[in-house]
């Protein structure tokens, strides 16, 4: 972020962060088995992926909202929503790229995962969304040296 | 003479035509001890000096300055003076020349008895007759250097010579490039500057030619032997560059422009600089830019992403307001510092409004970076911005936005070292201080935990500086931390109210007696509320009490909550109880600061709770009602109180400490215990059956004697120690038995060496042994854990009988019953022990012992593992990662290389314990990892993948870390390991424990990034 360029959106709104999730008895215990869950998937998506305009996590930035995000730990099942911050936001296609490769990293093979623009938030919505979809397009984005290379870097925890 | 002039011909002769070099060393020694003077030296060179060849005057003039350059400092005021006139004359010499002649002027230059005149001349040669930038790097350094000693002893003839000075030095350095150089160059230029050369019409020149390497972008080569950093030339050139105020019309544009740079290092240098130029500047250089200067700070510290840049641009600001701040009102001009902050708030001001954007953030920095540059900004800013925030977050209905408003308003409620009001200047709040009041209690009711606990913290900084809270609302503020503390189960938020209450009760102590204690101390021994709310209250106790008046008051409350509890009449749980002790060992920390609060402890606490666990065990034993108070748990909770406040006591109270509770063990004397119902002849250091009842009780004694300072004398010490040893080696229970051990240790650790301690040592060594080798014997576990105390006692004092107790202890790694127990006792050894033995309890503990101890047993150790049978192996494994995960890191780093392999055993070694232990000490080495480790990474990571899937749920995570850690290896080492440990880590990725994936999916994300563009 040069002085001279300008930002898309210079002003958004910050949401507060939820706290660390907190630790209960049965997640020491070692017979219990905890199932995977929303607010585990939340908690991947939102502490580390970087909006690629500010350094603020997609849940300062409302991105990603622990409501918008479904998983089905029995049925191998993730879908996730997210929200870009303005409706002509440029960026969409490359944070819900993020968002997917992150969980494609995270989460075990078994797990089919599905993720798309919240419905009515974005301008060209169905064109991200299908791009979101296509295995293929997502597989042939990641062998593009330039886009992985900004796809890590919105993965990369934060250095300051 | 005739043969030294031969010698010295010779001399001259081999180095000039023969082309000898050393020739040149052998003829300085000769000149330093008095062989041949300068002067024959001169006219052996005749020749050579006047030769037609000027490779040949090159080498004469070569020999005189290597002569020179070691006898400069011996040379007379006349010679010096023929010297200069004869190489200044040289200067106009053939090219080859020149660099000698420098040589030898720069050694010339150096002599004390310069010729009045002689700097000038010099300089007027070199500037006239020399293209500096032309010769080679040497010569120029050669030049600086001339420049720099000149400096240091002619400066006035320097001075005379006026603006031509600075002419000739902007001549000779414009085009410098090599960092060397650079260094010596801006070190002429600071001279310039701060010793007051008259810079003349050359203010610019003098700035171009040194503003051109701003802002520095150098990287010094991997082998630099000179080491120069990019630090010490970005620190020298700022010293030059803001040196004066008379480059301010040129720097600032400058820096403006630079501030719109892509390269983040030189906006934080140009802000730095500009921070810089804030304490030599005056609002008049300043004026001007200001408006460019705030607007180039503010779009740096919304936008930027760096906290660099952000911090930077903070300090830069605030230079600059607390530079106009300084400024001197004249009466016909406008205020400057009302004028630029007036800038600021209106730019900022706006932003302070919606509580919900991003922008608020940096705005509030600004603001309060502003305000914090002095006492006349901070009134200024506080008068705009307080009214304002109070106002916004009074129609502000969301409890969010009330809590960013109050989180805003906290930075400027807190003063900072610079706008902190002087004597006799009211606190710039003063004004506000009943809306502020008024806003933090209606925070404090509110819902939200979030703006509660900021509100907490407001209310500590308003209540720090004096003059903002009036009696009244230092009386509500108790009432509603009281209530906070009654009420509020959040845990941040009851930690907010309870630090908050302690920093107030520093203050307020009145208050707090009058009004906070009574109500807790109500509430815990009403027996009516539930465990959550009586913690909370004791632990509020304990945290506003750190004066003597308030200890005074609360502690008796612990004291009434320890009675009850032994009664029964409030059922209090063993973990309660145990909490309580802890509180009250808090309190006891206090003591080192007050002498008031140590007596305190000394006449009522202590003998009130030995009178309570003495209570409490007799009455066990006689009518079998069981008291929390016999309970080891809360003993063991109890026992840090005592020493605490035992530790902090002064002489006189110590000994008195010590005679008292001797009498108590040894002969039963409970006079001076409160409530005097005790039966006479009671025999507390007998190793009673089962239970252990009385017995236990010696972990009182411990903590009373052992944590004494060491100048104490501790009566009838001899026969206390036998009853010990004898409690030590008889006792059949478990928690008595290791108390009476530890207490011996605690004594003989302090005892002075001389016959009286080896009597001692010798007959309980003996003892040791003797139960030691009757295998069949029933106490060999309480042998045991008293060679193991002893050890500890003696090893902790470099005691020369150290060894042999801790090669007994070796020894026992084999014992099939003792092995595994003697294994945990290195533990055991090389740790600090909480209660005794430890610094705080005033014990004889030598720095480095377990380095020593390392270094002496670690080859013992690998032996004993080499010899060991199959199964008793791991008991060594086991030793030695409690070793090891003790030692400091530094020492860890260098050990390494040999332990090594035995750690990557007893990675696979099958118990748990091990392998964490050993996890637990390999996971810090891995950040920083030695050499040996890159060799043995193959072995190294199947193991840890093969840990990965542990049964053991701690074992997994470990492993799982250590393999993250891997990932910060240099990338060519670890790259041919990625495929195989991104396959390996997608099995915890569906662990059946959330943690574990938690790990495994952080390691598995910088395992991903590794070696992949973008990643790193």
């Amino acid at each position: 972020m040069s002085g001279g360029t300008r930002l898309e959106n210079a002003n958004p709104l910050i949401f507060q962060r939820s706290g660390e999730r907190l630790l209960t008895a049965t997640d020491e215990d070692e017979d219990v088995a905890d199932p995977i869950d929303d607010r585990e998937i939340f908690d991947i998506l939102s502490k580390s992926i970087n909006d690629p305009e500010h350094p603020l996590s997609l849940e300062e930035l409302n991105v990603v909202e622990q409501m918008r995000v479904n998983v089905n730990d029995r049925e191998s099942m993730v879908s996730v929503e997210f929200t870009p911050t303005i409706p002509h936001c440029s960026m969409a296609t490359l944070i819900g790229l993020s968002i997917k490769v992150k969980l494609l990293r995270s989460l075990p093979d078994r797990f089919k995962i599905d993720v798309h623009i919240t419905p009515g938030t974005h301008a060209s919505e169905d064109a991200v969304n299908k791009q979101l979809a296509d295995k293929e397009r997502v597989a042939a984005a990641l062998e593009n040296s330039q886009l992985l290379e900004v796809v890590n870097q919105c993965l990369s925890t934060r250095t300051m | 003479m005739a043969a030294d002039n031969s010698v010295l011909l010779g001399l001259v002769e081999e180095f000039v035509s023969g082309q000898v070099d050393s020739k040149a060393a052998e003829t300085s020694t000769g000149v330093k001890n008095g062989q041949f003077t300068i002067l024959q030296l001169v006219e052996a060179l005749g020749v050579s000096l006047s030769s037609s060849q000027p490779q040949t005057r090159g080498r004469g003039v070569q020999l005189l300055s290597q002569v020179l350059q070691e006898c400069y400092s011996s040379l007379s005021e006349r010679e010096v003076e023929v010297l200069l006139a004869f190489y200044e004359n040289r200067l106009k010499d053939h090219y080859v020349i020149i660099p000698h002649v420098l040589q030898g002027l720069k050694a010339l230059t150096k002599c004390s008895v310069l010729p009045p005149g002689s700097a000038v001349s010099v300089l007027k040669s070199i500037f006239q007759d020399i293209h500096v930038q032309s010769l080679m790097l040497a010569e120029r350094s050669c030049v600086y250097n001339i420049l720099i000693s000149l400096m240091e002893s002619k400066e006035e003839e320097l001075k005379g010579l006026g603006a031509d000075f600075i002419f000739g030095f902007v001549q000779s350095v414009d085009g410098e490039r090599d960092p060397r150089n650079l260094l010596l160059a801006f070190q002429v230029a600071r001279n310039i500057i701060q010793r007051g050369y008259d810079l003349g019409k050359f203010v610019e020149e003098l700035f171009e030619v040194m503003s051109c390497y701003f802002p520095i972008d150098f990287s010094p080569p991997p082998s630099d032997p000179r080491g120069i950093t990019q630090e010490e030339l970005v620190l020298s050139l700022r010293a030059v560059l803001t040196g004066t105020s008379q480059f301010a019309e040129f720097l600032l544009p400058l820096i403006i422009e630079k501030l719109d740079s892509d390269i983040q290092s030189a906006k934080v240098d140009s802000l730095q600089t500009l921070a810089a130029c804030g304490l030599t500047y005056s609002h008049k250089e300043l004026a001007e830019f200001l408006p460019g200067l705030w607007s180039s700070i503010r779009r740096e510290v919304s936008q930027t992403a760096s906290e660099r840049v952000e911090s930077a641009g903070l300090s830069a600001l605030s230079a600059l307001v607390s530079c106009l701040s300084r400024s001197v009102l004249n009466s016909d001009s406008e205020d400057v510092l009302q004028v630029f902050l007036s800038l600021v708030l209106k730019d900022c001001q706006h932003h302070l409004c919606e509580p919900d954007l991003k922008l608020v953030w940096p705005s509030a920095k600004l603001l309060q970076a502003a305000a914090g540059a002095s006492y006349r900004a901070s009134l200024i800013v506080s008068a705009a911005i307080i009214p304002a925030l109070l106002e916004q977050y009074n129609n502000r209905t969301q409890c969010a936005h009330r809590r960013t408003l109050l989180e805003v308003l906290q930075g400027f409620v807190q003063p900072t070292a610079l706008s902190r009001p002087a004597d006799g200047e009211d606190s710039v709040l003063v004004a506000f201080q009943q809306s502020l009041c008024g806003v933090v209690f209606s925070a404090l009711t509110e819902s939200s935990a979030g703006l509660q606990v900021t509100a907490t913290r407001v209310l500590s900084a308003l209540g720090q500086q004096p003059g903002l809270m009036a009696q009244t609302d230092v009386e509500k503020a108790v009432d509603h931390l009281s209530r906070l503390i009654l009420e509020e189960d959040d845990p941040k938020l009851s930690s907010a109210v309870v630090e908050c209450s302690g920093s107030l009760a520093h203050l307020h102590p009145k208050a707090f007696i009058s009004r906070l204690i009574p109500r807790l101390k109500e509430e815990i021994l009403s027996g009516q509320s539930d465990a959550a709310v009586r913690q909370r209250c004791v632990t509020a106790l304990a945290s506003v009490s750190s004066l003597p008046s308030v200890v005074q008051e609360s502690a008796p409350v612990l004291l009434q909550v320890l009675a009850s509890a032994h009664t029964g009449s409030c059922g209090f749980s063993v973990e309660e109880v145990a909490a309580v002790c802890i509180s009250l060992q808090k309190i006891a920390e206090h003591a080192r600061d007050s002498e008031e609060i140590g007596r305190f402890f000394h006449d009522i606490i202590i003998p009130h709770l030995l009178g309570l666990c003495l209570q409490a065990a007799l009455q066990t034993r006689d009518a079998g009602h069981s008291s929390p108070l016999t309970d080891k748990a809360v003993l063991s909770a109890v026992v840090p109180v005592m020493s605490t406040a035992c530790a902090a006591l002064r002489s006189e109270s110590a000994s008195r400490m010590a005679a008292q509770a001797v009498s108590l063990f040894l002969d039963g004397d409970v006079s001076f215990l409160p409530e005097n119902a005790f039966p006479s002849k009671i025999q507390l250091l007998q190793s009673q059956a089962e239970s252990g009842g009385l017995s236990q009780l010696v972990c009182l004694l411990m903590a009373c004697v052992c944590s004494l300072p060491r100048s104490v004398e501790i009566p009838e010490i001899d026969r206390l120690l036998l009853q010990l040893e004898d409690l030590s080696c008889t006792c059949t229970h478990l928690f008595s038995f290791t108390s009476a051990a530890k207490c011996f240790a605690g004594l003989v650790n302090k005892r002075p060496a001389g016959e009286a301690l080896d009597a001692v040592l010798e007959r309980v060594m003996k003892r040791i042994s003797v139960e030691l080798e009757n295998t069949s014997s029933a106490q060999r576990t309480q042998a045991f854990t008293l060679l193991l105390w002893v050890s500890k006692a003696l090893l902790l004092r470099y005691h020369p009988l150290s060894t042999a107790l801790t090669d007994q202890l070796f020894a026992l790694l084999s014992d099939p019953a003792l092995g595994s127990q003697a294994a945990d006792g290195f533990g055991v050894l090389m740790s600090d022990c909480l209660d005794v033995l430890n610094r705080g309890c005033h014990a004889d503990v030598r720095i480095m012992y377990r380095q020593r101890f390392f270094a002496e047993n670690s080859t013992k150790l690998v032996q004993g593992f080499n010899s060991a049978e199959q199964e008793k192996k791991s008991c060594y494994l086991k030793a030695l990662s409690h070793i090891v995960s003790n030692l400091p890191r530094q020492v860890q780093l260098t050990e390494l290389p040999a332990l090594l392999p035995l750690l990557l055993e007893a990675l696979s070694c099958a118990d748990q314990a091990v392998q964490l232990s050993t996890l637990s000490c390999l996971q810090p080495v891995l950040l920083e990892p030695p050499e040996a480790l890159r060799n043995q990474l193959e072995a190294l990571f199947s193991r840890l993948l093969a840990l990965t899937t542990s049964p053991a749920m701690k074992v997994r995570i470990a492993s799982l870390q250590c393999v993250h850690a891997l990932s910060r290896l240099p990338e060519h080492t670890v790259l041919p390991f990625r495929a195989r440990v991104l396959k390996a880590l997608a099995v915890p990725l569906d662990d059946k424990k959330r943690l574990v994936r938690k790990e495994a999916v952080a390691a598995r994300a910088e395992w991903f990034l590794l070696g992949s563009p973008g990643g790193r």
